[in-house]
């Protein structure tokens, strides 16, 4: 395990400094300039979201996996959180991304949920209802569902679904945000919530503010909370900009603008009078996303 | 009997009043999940709640420490007395609201087998990830112990088939403990006679 990185707490962040070398076509303002998430459906993998907050404004929709005759199925209920987790999230994603649809499948809590089965049960219904962006400040650390875990964020690798995963607190391996078709996020401890870093040191590809976060808790309350779970919403309300600014991307390409736009990621002075406006930047991967998969 | 659990009671008591002086809080517990009942119980507390809390129960799919036992992940929670309080309902119930909650899974060979909580630490480590790591460090430190300690309870169980009391093996298992090698080499021998008279018996 040695070398694995989890989280960022170290607020020097020269050691994880990426130079590109050259100018990056692709910029902040061409990648989310002006986006708000707008037609993009955020589905939250959780336990729960509670109607009504404000800083979660509308769910669209809310699904819970159920057990029945031993089998784990997903049905439609009404919208409700025990654990205020997934309610937390919700707002972090609004919170970026304002415009978006939330959806929500219950994979936790009310007797029953939260083993691997019902996660399992829960983010298949997911990446089958084609949600654009799946948050999931979530893990599995038993191995008996690894190959099944690793089928399903493949399948939904190829069908243009990102799956944005909290890597686990602990130095713990845990999925599925192991695996690398997913986009795994760990915590630094700067306060900015648009501060996103690319960590060149994987398996944890990115972070995001983790620490004393903001959230919408139970019954309309507001609270500070810190874990990765928090840092997730915030790399999943980024990708919900992106695709709804430019919606023909992969994940592939996702991933790549997510880590060429990380606030650690430099490309020297760019050059405006060579590169034209930033309108015109990333033209070559828009026309990518185009032909995409 | 009765010395063993209160051994296992000790241990828990000193896992959580050192977990209180780390952190600077004004309480401490200790959880064990109850899977079949899918609840969890405080075993242990100090600070706030201290003589009354242990043997409560509640749900483990709500609140912080339900959502830490569900996942097997740490999370923590502040300013929570600010507002509507994060199954606030539950905290009221144990006598005490806290502003801030820290809570990392106890966990044994990939199961969570409980759940160590901090109640309003000091003010540096209410919104701190590094703290937040140093109590999952610790309470994965914890998690030896309450394996070793729901094991003798197990064993303890099974010494009380039927109502018979097995006091005497367990006492012969601690003096066997306290011996040097030489007395426990002998004391081992005069066992295995022991046992194989009795298999003869039961035969």
């Amino acid at each position: 395990m040695t070398g694995l990185t989890w989280r960022l707490l170290d607020p020097d962040e020269s050691a994880i400094e990426v130079d590109l070398g050259e100018p990056s076509l692709i910029t902040p303002e061409w990648a989310w300039g002006g986006a708000t998430g707008d037609g993009v459906d955020v589905c939250v993998v959780d336990g729960g979201i509670e109607p009504g907050h404000p800083l979660v404004g509308p769910v669209a929709s809310s699904h819970a996996v159920v057990k029945r005759d031993g089998k784990h199925e997903v049905e439609e209920v009404e919208a409700a959180d025990s654990f205020g987790h997934g309610t937390a999230c919700a707002g972090i994603v609004r919170q970026i991304a304002p415009a978006c649809r939330i959806h929500s499948v219950r994979v936790l809590g009310e007797r029953g949920g939260g083993t691997g089965r019902a996660l399992l049960a829960g983010l298949e219904w997911a990446i089958r209802q084609r949600f654009k962006v799946i948050n999931m400040s979530l893990s599995t650390a038993r191995p008996e569902f690894n190959q099944a875990l690793r089928e399903l964020v493949d399948e939904a690798y190829f069908a243009g679904s990102v799956i944005v995963a909290s890597a686990h607190n602990s130095q713990i391996e845990s999925f599925p945000w192991r695996f690398s078709s997913v986009i795994s996020v760990g915590s630094h401890t700067s306060a900015d919530p648009d501060r996103i870093l690319y960590n060149p040191n994987p398996p944890v590809e990115f972070f995001a503010r983790g620490q004393a976060v903001p959230v919408a808790g139970l019954r309309g309350s507001v609270s500070r909370n810190s874990g990765n779970s928090f840092a997730t919403p915030h790399v999943a309300g980024r990708c919900a900009l992106i695709v709804g600014k430019h919606p023909g991307l992969t994940v592939f390409q996702l991933k790549t603008v997510l880590y060429l736009t990380a606030a650690n990621v430099r490309g020297g002075r760019t050059d405006e009078s060579h590169h034209g406006s930033d309108g015109e930047r990333g033209g070559g991967l828009e026309r990518l996303g185009r032909g995409g998969h | 009997m009765a010395e063993a659990a209160t051994e296992d009671s000790e241990l828990l008591t000193s896992i959580v009043r050192v977990a209180r002086s780390i952190f600077g809080a004004a309480a401490s517990s200790v959880f064990l999940f109850d899977a079949e009942a899918d609840e969890l119980v405080f075993e242990a507390v100090s600070g706030e709640g201290e003589g009354f809390l242990v043997g409560t129960r509640f749900p483990a799919d709500r609140g912080i420490a339900g959502w830490v036992i569900t996942t097997g992940q740490a999370m923590s929670a502040t300013e929570l007395t600010t507002s509507q309080v994060f199954a606030r309902d539950l905290a009221e119930s144990t006598g005490y609201v806290p502003d801030s909650i820290m809570a990392a899974p106890i966990v044994h060979r990939m199961a969570p087998i409980g759940v160590l909580q901090v109640l309003d630490p000091h003010p540096q480590s209410r919104y701190s990830v590094a703290d937040l790591d140093l109590l999952a460090m610790f309470a994965n430190q914890a998690a030896l112990s309450l394996h070793i300690l729901l094991r003798n309870r197990a064993a303890r169980a099974g010494l009380r088939r039927e109502g018979a009391e097995y006091d005497t093996l367990a006492k012969i298992a601690a003096l066997l403990a306290d011996m040097d090698d030489e007395q426990r080499g002998r004391g081992v021998a005069l066992i295995e006679s022991l046992h194989g008279m009795l298999a003869g018996m039961a035969r």
